[in-house]
């Protein structure tokens, strides 16, 4: 007969102002096999704990049931004190009647209701808990870093300084991402650049990284300390060995018309490039697409005149097998694509320009070498208007979340330009200035009172061209809802922050949750921020969330302690949620008849096929048989096993049973 | 008038996507009505779908089926196991003459909060609007179970 005991909290006011605990409690003890419940206000304080680790010892519990929250919040919580109170953590189990009960109902005798049949459920599935041992898997100490932006390259080597080896994965023929396109970068204005190319030369020297450029991830297998990772190294048409990145080839190649993605279309690059000029690798890229040789089977111009031989137009893309015990998501982000404006007249006027472009023209490495001149003439601007949130904060036409750091880099752009157009002005259109941050607030402050930045604080309706300028038509709210109109030469819209194109698919391929967005979802909003939901998956940078640089690097720092702790672990601890074959005395072996149907359902290939021998060697019988490594414990084998020859350990087919005929 | 009728409403939900859903519902606070219980599993391919008749026989009147949407299965794979299963057992729900709008399944993801309070109401009011499931459980007082 079963001892359980039953501890019911009342979380404060949370679960006992709308449960009436007492009634649960006293549910609890005509239950059978209940031979203890009391209720407490915080069961996961230490008192809480203490409370039930006594109660083990004093009421010789084998099972106890604790009644509180989710147990996705707090089951490891009272395990381990169940552990501690000398009975194995698994037959611990939880009632969820918070998130489940006292927080999405009506105070009310149905509310408790439900509550004791919470309660009972999992008094009947404790019952029919077994001991269980913990698995442990050893842990491949390498990790996998997808995107090579700032976020990719600081965990890379965080990662990499704690002793790790690292693949940084990028997809573009150089590392960098985003912040190598930036001119400054705010609040301090230092060249984005200087900032990172250091970090990206000391990614490409490290001895424990490994540089994957132009390369994707195509598939993961496995799980948390044991995945399988498969990377395409796209052809890059080059010899990496032999070529000395003297840069010829772009300079012979007869194909010079292509814009220039580095500059955002504001310059032209030739068919085989190198993205930028601190590109690493530096190492120049065949364009497919565009390339004479390719289109026309003729031309070879850059083999026939690069000097150290290192062109192969037959390279082919290589596919790589890698184990790796952990990863780290840094995909980054993509500005929302402008077109969508048509009101602004982006794509119309070639002096409607985004923020991205505004960079390239602001930056000295840029097609104008920081002149600010703009696209269509050449000329120097004389008036320049930002409108910010354009797509932001627009739930008819953009995204309805703000997009974070288009305030500061406006406030940044305004600043640049008036710094570099001495008597020329700068407007800014806005809905709020948000400028949370160490020095932010006080750097759009300087914009306007030392730099002479106007801020109108309203929307643009409409951009549009007249005698050869444009006009913004807006409102300024805080002048009575007057409208405003402005000649301007040029405009920046500060497009919305976006999950990339690919977000979702490679969200599906890792096994990672997402948000509506397509942004990977963290495993807690507050407090697991850098990992996901999938074990050894973590994330770092702009493809959780808008975010601006020092919240990427941190995010990306913290992400590297995570893969640091988890490979600094001998080996790693599983739980022991899996399937097992039952095991019969001969003749029978096991009730498995060998159909191997668990196998065909089997999403991890974790069931073998195991011979039954006599003394002689004669195989008797083919039974199925789990591989406690591979099996991650979703049941599908279970539920396909006709014979119920096989089991889930923690969710048995004895336990769930138990729940319904007590429903 | 005569007292509303309360269905009992067993949900198989999946730890990672609905489960969390539901649990997003609670700290989101979105009220909905309480006749659904819970039953967790790991994922909605664990569901052997003589669960659902054993709910019925039980004293259910309805019964929810969620799980990750297609694609986003914690699992890979087990809900399209779950589907297909159900697919099949369906027909053979219907043939034995058990009404279909008593099963609701449908997908939940774990940022879907408001979908699960929408999907527990709507799920209970077509039972309610049913009225109590008295057939498998006449059967099973008659010691046919």
């Amino acid at each position: 007969m079963s001892r359980i005991g039953v501890f019911i909290c009342h979380c404060g006011e949370n679960i006992a102002g709308t449960v009436d605990v007492a009634a649960v409690t006293k549910a609890a003890l005509d239950m059978p096999g209940v031979v203890h419940a009391v209720d407490y206000k915080y069961m996961c304080s230490d008192p809480g704990q203490t409370m039930l680790k006594d109660a083990i010892v004093e009421k010789k519990l084998d099972g106890v049931v604790v009644a509180a929250c989710s147990p996705r919040m707090h089951e490891p919580t009272f395990r381990r004190t169940a552990e501690e109170g000398g009975i194995n953590p698994y037959q611990c189990e939880m009632a969820n009647i918070r998130e489940h009960c006292s927080w999405v109902h009506e105070k009310g005798a149905a509310t408790t209701a439900k509550a004791i049949d919470l309660v009972r459920f999992q008094v009947e599935k404790v019952k029919r808990d077994h001991p269980l041992v913990p698995i442990r898997v050893p842990i491949t100490k390498k990790a996998l870093v997808l995107g090579g932006g700032i976020a990719g390259i600081q965990a890379a080597l965080d990662i990499a300084n704690a002793g790790s080896p690292v693949l940084l994965v990028e997809k573009s023929p150089s590392i960098g991402g985003h912040m190598s396109q930036l001119s400054e970068t705010f609040p301090t204005l230092d060249c984005s650049q200087c900032i990172l190319t250091p970090r990206m030369v000391e990614v490409a020297r490290h001895p424990l990284i490994t540089l994957y450029t132009y390369s994707e991830l195509e598939k993961l297998d496995g799980f948390i300390g044991n995945f399988k990772a498969t990377i395409r190294k796209k052809a890059r048409k080059i010899d990496e060995k032999l070529c000395n990145g003297c840069g010829v080839c772009q300079q012979k190649c007869p194909v010079k018309k292509i814009p220039d993605e580095f500059n955002e279309g504001l310059s032209n690059r030739a068919a085989i490039y190198v993205p930028f000029p601190q590109a690493v690798p530096n190492k120049p890229v065949i364009d497919l697409a565009n390339c004479t040789y390719y289109k026309t089977g003729k031309c070879k111009a850059c083999e026939k005149l690069c000097p150290t031989k290192a062109i192969r137009f037959d390279q082919e893309d290589q596919i790589e097998v890698h184990d790796v015990g952990a990863v780290v998501l840094a995909t980054g982000f993509k500005t929302m694509p402008v077109n969508n404006f048509s009101e602004y007249g982006y794509g119309k006027y070639k002096d409607v320009i985004d923020g991205m472009k505004f960079e390239r023209l602001a930056s000295a490495s840029g097609p104008t070498g920081g002149a600010m001149k703009r696209p269509s003439d050449g000329k120097t601007p004389q008036h320049v208007v930002f409108i910010a949130c354009a797509g932001s904060r627009d739930r008819l036409k953009g995204v309805p979340y703000c997009s974070k750091i288009c305030c500061m880099y406006t406030a940044k752009h305004a600043m640049l330009y008036q710094h570099k157009v001495h008597g020329g002005q700068a407007t800014v259109f806005y809905m709020d200035v948000r400028a949370a941050g160490k020095n932010y607030d006080e750097f759009v402050r300087r914009a306007v009172e030392e730099d002479g930045v106007k801020y109108v604080r309203g929307r643009v309706s409409r951009v549009y061209e007249d005698d050869g300028q444009l006009v913004v038509k807006g409102v300024d709210t805080l002048l009575g809802a007057e409208p405003v109109e402005i000649r301007a030469d040029m405009v920046v819209l500060a497009t919305a922050v976006q999950a990339q194109n690919d977000a979702e698919e490679l969200a599906q391929t890792l096994h990672v949750a997402y948000d509506p967005y397509k942004f990977f979802a963290e495993a807690h909003p507050k407090l697991r921020p850098v990992e996901t939901n999938t074990a050894g998956i973590f994330l770092a940078g702009a493809c959780q969330a808008p975010r601006d640089i020092p919240e990427t690097v941190a995010q990306a720092s913290g992400a590297a302690v995570k893969v640091a702790g988890l490979f600094s672990q001998p080996e790693l601890t599983r739980e022991p949620i899996i399937a097992v074959v039952d095991r019969q005395p001969p003749p029978v072996f096991s009730h498995c008849v060998g159909c191997f149907l668990c196998k065909a359902a089997c999403p991890y290939q974790a069931i073998e096929e195991e011979q039954i021998k006599n003394r002689n060697g004669d195989v008797l019988k083919v039974v199925a048989r789990v591989n406690p490594g591979l099996c991650q414990g979703c049941g599908t084998c279970v539920s396909t096993c006709r014979t119920k020859a096989i089991d889930l350990q923690g969710f048995s087919n004895e336990q769930v049973f138990a729940e319904l005929m007590s429903i | 008038m005569a007292e509303q009728f309360e269905p009992k409403i067993t949900a198989f939900v999946c730890n990672w996507c609905t489960y969390a859903g539901a649990d997003l519902t609670g700290t989101s606070r979105i009220k909905y009505q309480s006749n659904v219980r819970v039953i967790r599993l790991p994922c909605t391919g664990r569901i052997d779908f003589m669960m659902v008749l054993t709910a019925f026989s039980r004293g259910s009147d309805g019964v929810i089926i969620s799980g990750c949407h297609p694609n986003d299965c914690h699992y890979t794979s087990g809900n399209y196991h779950a589907r297909r299963r159900w697919m099949v057992f369906r027909d053979l729900l219907d043939f034995v003459g058990i009404d279909l709008r008593r099963v609701t399944f449908s997908w939940v993801s774990a940022a879907e909060g408001a979908k699960w309070a929408e999907l527990v109401n709507e799920a209970t009011n077509n039972v309610r609007a049913l009225g109590p499931y008295k057939e498998i459980q006449q059967l099973a007082a008659a010691g046919i179970d």
